[in-house]
């Protein structure tokens, strides 16, 4: 259904050069480093792929990577079904529309390590709202000790602050359905759910492929909020890829395998990405080309 | 109607649980410190607006709120223009190495920004930018751009291509066509996208951080300056955490015409 | 195969309407025979969407009622109405073929799937669709499309009426003729009471076998097409109707006699006419209106003809345009030969039969 037109390329030219104008060099210097021993200011050796050899053996770094993986996976998992949920409950228009848009979207307004800090309370079972709760109830709660609670903790955290996300694209996408579906829908007497299942999902396709995009990456490249929360702790429980790469980076101020370590950590990023978008694209559609 | 009301249960649980930490920051914003550390009050007992002073007599406060618009502004205003054409163009088009580039723009938001923290400073120090809010609002573009063409070609692809072609036909020509015609159907997107441009680089504190000083410092400084002379300074940092909600909320208020208003696709 | 009828029928979007200008939908009566083609034709604006929208169900009238076969509909829910609703861009479930897609209400209505098969195959037959049955219908051309939203609708054999919303909207202007066939063809096979709404005038009058002409939420004529174009109740009907449309100019009576720019024509005065001008208020609007077609063009002056200067000539191949200038006014004239060169005399006379008289833009006869 697409023209084939190459001249497109023009209209695209000034987004390529804006993006990448702030990508490429970074990149470049990120490979420079990456494959060199950096001894101190003048003095770098040539170690080839040394780096992304010894990255790839450390132990440590599996076990943030599969701590990692959950915790995306369980985002997803929550997150998006929870947003197209809510974002079905949202009324189209009027008053009470305006109210809860800009309700559902404080979470995402606040700074990242404000989060942190107010979960930090929040979650405490002594003088946090939350956490005071849950033990008067009968529940021993505790995310500073506990592996399983500090989990349980940051996820939660981060349900809250970033499912108004994909509510608010999922909300802007059945907006987007034009009133006559629904019109014709009534006429063909079709059921609530089936006028969920083959007119809103399937025109919710787009917005559900950005949504699962953007949370699967970000939630893979979370830092300030669980390290503000936990710490990455007890011990390592809560500790993910982004902290992990932190602590070699800083903690040991080594740049060359942190570079090195950035790399691969992009490249499993675009491995993981790039299958969940082709793997969407199929499940989705035979028409939009 | 009794499928209304569970709808509207839902959407009130939902919104009372989102709202509870907000209300819990609200709370520890107008106790002190003390009081935050050592009992749990659902209001302060002690009320003190001491907080907010802090923030309010600081000097660079205030500049820095307006630093943060601008840049922020000049950001989302790039963004969406820059995004337009292109999310147009991949939308209606297909051209050598269309899929590549699509997917290459996301590539873009896959490494933790922490990675671009030296080069960006490298760059922004050699061209002269260093401290400007043109700097941070280009630099932002890395992240925002890529999210604005996927989202706008993603309601753009919404839109049947017969549209456009009947449009033609009528006489429009393409620039009364996009404006007239194309962008109001695809007004809920816009809106959207402009929002989440705001919000990506409200929050960015790091990048913001790092290529500024004086003339274009940020709320960031004083988002990230909380230790105080007795320890981690909750009372502040709740405030400014409240105080950094409201240009957030401005900004969905504005566009909620744009993201809730129907698609009316009427005469052509 | 219903009859509709429309009772004091009107529609406001104020809670008290209190002026012409209120409402969407000024009172209406009307009844449309069972089986009938009626097009809805007017401007953006006139309200036929809206009267459409009444009629399917879709919007609840402030005033009056809508009977099916003697039965008050006017508060039924679409659902109950046994009417189909094409669009005007194609309304399909994209992630169903088009056999499912067809088969869609037919479910939902707790058919057999055998009876289902059956209507399916036999809907598509008279679409012309069976050989895309097994395709998935979001890949299929808009005109297709369009077809099965249609389809859609006839496939309940129990449905009294379709309605169309300006359909051929987004279709290929060479794909439109064909539509418009095929609907002619559902039309005498299906025997379906068939409501079109279009701003298009082609459309309407090779469509309907009557057209319903709307203008600012009111109903100034309904007729065949034969009957709106030689005899149009309404200003508004002889301007819109046509290509180009009715000539209309002020005029005075005078002695008995029609007079325009002051000069003496040779119309017989209608007898109404004479009496609504002499004992009709000053403020009254009087207009004589004669169509194109039937403007006569003579190179020299003859008894009670006008004179008028050639502004504009045009060889449209079939015909000739002329553009005469009357004194301030302008007059459109159709002719077989060429009339002159632009910027020559010309002499215009109107013949009684066909020149009407309107007041108020209302025909007096």
């Amino acid at each position: 259904m697409k023209t084939y037109n190459n001249k497109a390329w023009w209209l695209i030219f000034p987004v390529i050069l804006s993006v990448a104008f702030s990508a490429i060099m970074p990149l470049m210097t990120v490979v420079n480093y990456s494959v060199q021993d950096i001894l101190g200011p003048d003095q770098a050796v040539f170690v080839g792929m040394e780096w992304f050899r010894a990255v790839m053996r450390d132990s440590d770094l599996h076990g943030a990577l599969f701590r990692q993986l959950i915790f995306s996976i369980a985002v997803l998992v929550i997150q998006i079904p929870l947003g197209i949920g809510v974002a079905l409950t949202m009324p189209a228009q009027g008053w009470r529309a305006s109210l809860s848009l800009v309700l559902v979207a404080l979470p995402l307004l606040i700074p990242w390590n404000v989060v942190g800090t107010i979960w930090q309370i929040f979650a405490r079972g002594d003088i946090g709202l939350l956490g005071n709760t849950i033990n008067n109830v009968g529940i021993s709660y505790n995310y500073t000790g506990d592996s399983f609670d500090a989990w349980i903790t940051v996820l939660v955290m981060d349900i809250w602050h970033w499912t108004p996300l994909v509510v608010l694209l999922c909300y802007a996408g059945l907006r987007a359905i034009p009133d006559a579906y629904y019109q014709a829908a009534r006429i063909d007497g079709a059921s609530r759910f089936a006028v969920f299942r083959f007119i809103q999902l399937p025109k919710l396709r787009n917005v559900l492929m950005i949504a699962v995009l953007l949370r699967f990456m970000d939630s893979f490249m979370i830092y300030t909020e669980p390290f503000v929360l936990t710490g990455g702790g007890p011990g390592n429980a809560t500790t993910f890829l982004s902290q992990y790469l932190t602590q070699k980076a800083v903690g040991q101020f080594d740049l060359g395998p942190a570079a090195a370590f950035s790399l691969i950590y992009f490249l499993i990023i675009l491995l993981f990405s790039f299958i969940l978008y082709n793997w969407m694209q199929r499940v989705g559609t035979g028409d939009q080309a | 109607m009794m499928r209304k009301n569970i709808s509207r249960l839902i959407l009130v649980c939902f919104l009372t649980g989102s709202l509870l930490p907000i209300y819990w920051m609200l709370n520890m914003s107008l106790k002190t410190n003390e009081e935050i550390i050592g009992v749990m009050t659902m209001w302060p007992t002690h009320l003190t607006f001491n907080n907010y002073l802090t923030i309010f007599t600081d000097e660079s406060w205030y500049s820095g709120y307006i630093n943060s618009i601008i840049y922020v502004a000049l950001n989302m205003v790039m963004s969406v223009t820059l995004a337009l054409p292109a999310a147009y163009a991949f939308s209606r088009y297909s051209f050598l190495g269309d899929k590549h580039v699509f997917f290459w723009l996301l590539t873009n938001r896959m490494t933790p920004p922490a990675v671009f923290l030296l080069p960006f400073f490298q760059l922004y120090s050699t061209v002269g930018m260093m401290d400007t809010h043109l700097a941070v609002a280009l630099a932002h573009l890395l992240f925002n751009v890529p999210l604005a063409v996927w989202i706008l070609e993603g309601f753009m692809s919404g839109i049947p291509k017969e549209i456009d072609e009947t449009a033609y036909i009528d006489g429009y020509s393409f620039p009364k066509f996009f404006v007239k015609i194309f962008l109001p159907l695809i007004k809920s997107g816009i809106g959207v996208t402009a929002f989440f441009c705001f919000m990506f680089s409200w929050v960015e504190l790091l990048l913001a951080r790092t290529l500024t000083s004086v003339n274009a410092k940020p709320i960031a400084a004083t988002m990230t300056r909380t230790v105080s002379a007795a320890g981690m300074d909750w009372g502040v940092l709740a405030a400014a955490g409240t105080l950094t909600i409201v240009p957030g909320a401005l900004v969905i208020w504005f566009v909620r015409h744009y993201i809730a208003k129907g698609f009316a696709m009427g005469r052509v | 195969m219903a009859r509709i009828e429309l009772v004091n029928l009107a529609h406001s979007y104020k809670a008290h309407p209190t002026s012409p200008s209120d409402y969407a939908l000024l009172p209406m009566t009307m009844t449309w025979d069972d089986g009938g083609a009626y097009a809805l034709l007017g401007p953006s604006g006139c309200g036929k969407t809206t009267l459409l929208n009444i009629i399917s169900g879709l919007v609840i009238p402030s005033e009056g009622q809508v009977l099916f076969d003697g039965k008050d509909v006017t508060r039924l829910p679409t659902e109950a109405r046994n009417i189909a609703q094409v669009f005007q861009f194609p309304v399909i479930y994209d992630t169903m073929t088009v056999r499912e897609n067809l088969a869609f209400p037919l479910k939902n209505r707790g058919w057999k799937t055998a009876d289902i098969t059956k209507r399916v195959d036999q809907i598509a037959e008279i679409l012309e669709l069976t050989s895309d049955l097994k395709h998935r219908a979001s890949g299929l051309t808009a005109d297709a499309k369009q077809k099965i939203s249609l389809g859609r609708g006839l496939v309940r054999p129990d449905v009294a009426a379709v309605l169309f919303d300006e359909p051929l909207t987004v279709i290929d202007p060479h794909l439109k003729w064909l539509l418009r066939r095929k609907l002619k063809e559902i039309h005498h096979e299906l025997k379906l009471s068939l409501i079109y709404v279009t701003h298009d005038q082609v459309e309407a009058l090779t469509f309907a076998d009557q057209v319903v002409v709307m203008t600012q939420g009111e109903v100034v004529q309904v007729g065949s097409a034969q009957v709106l174009f030689e005899e149009p109740e309404h200003t508004f009907v002889g301007y819109f109707i046509g290509n180009p449309g009715m000539n209309l100019l002020p005029c005075s009576v005078s002695q008995n006699k029609v007079r325009i720019n002051g000069l003496e024509t040779s119309l017989s005065v209608p007898e109404n006419f004479l009496h609504a001008v002499n004992n009709g208020s000053a403020n009254n609007v009087i207009k004589l209106g004669i169509r194109p077609e039937f403007v006569e063009c003579h190179a020299t002056s003859i008894a009670n003809s006008l004179p008028a200067q050639l502004s504009m000539v045009r060889n449209m191949g079939t015909h000739w345009l002329a553009s005469c200038q009357l004194g301030e006014h302008k007059v459109a004239a159709k002719l077989r030969h060429e009339p002159g060169k632009v910027g020559s005399p010309i002499w215009l006379s109107f013949s009684s039969e066909r020149t009407l008289f309107y007041v108020n833009d209302k025909r007096v006869r």
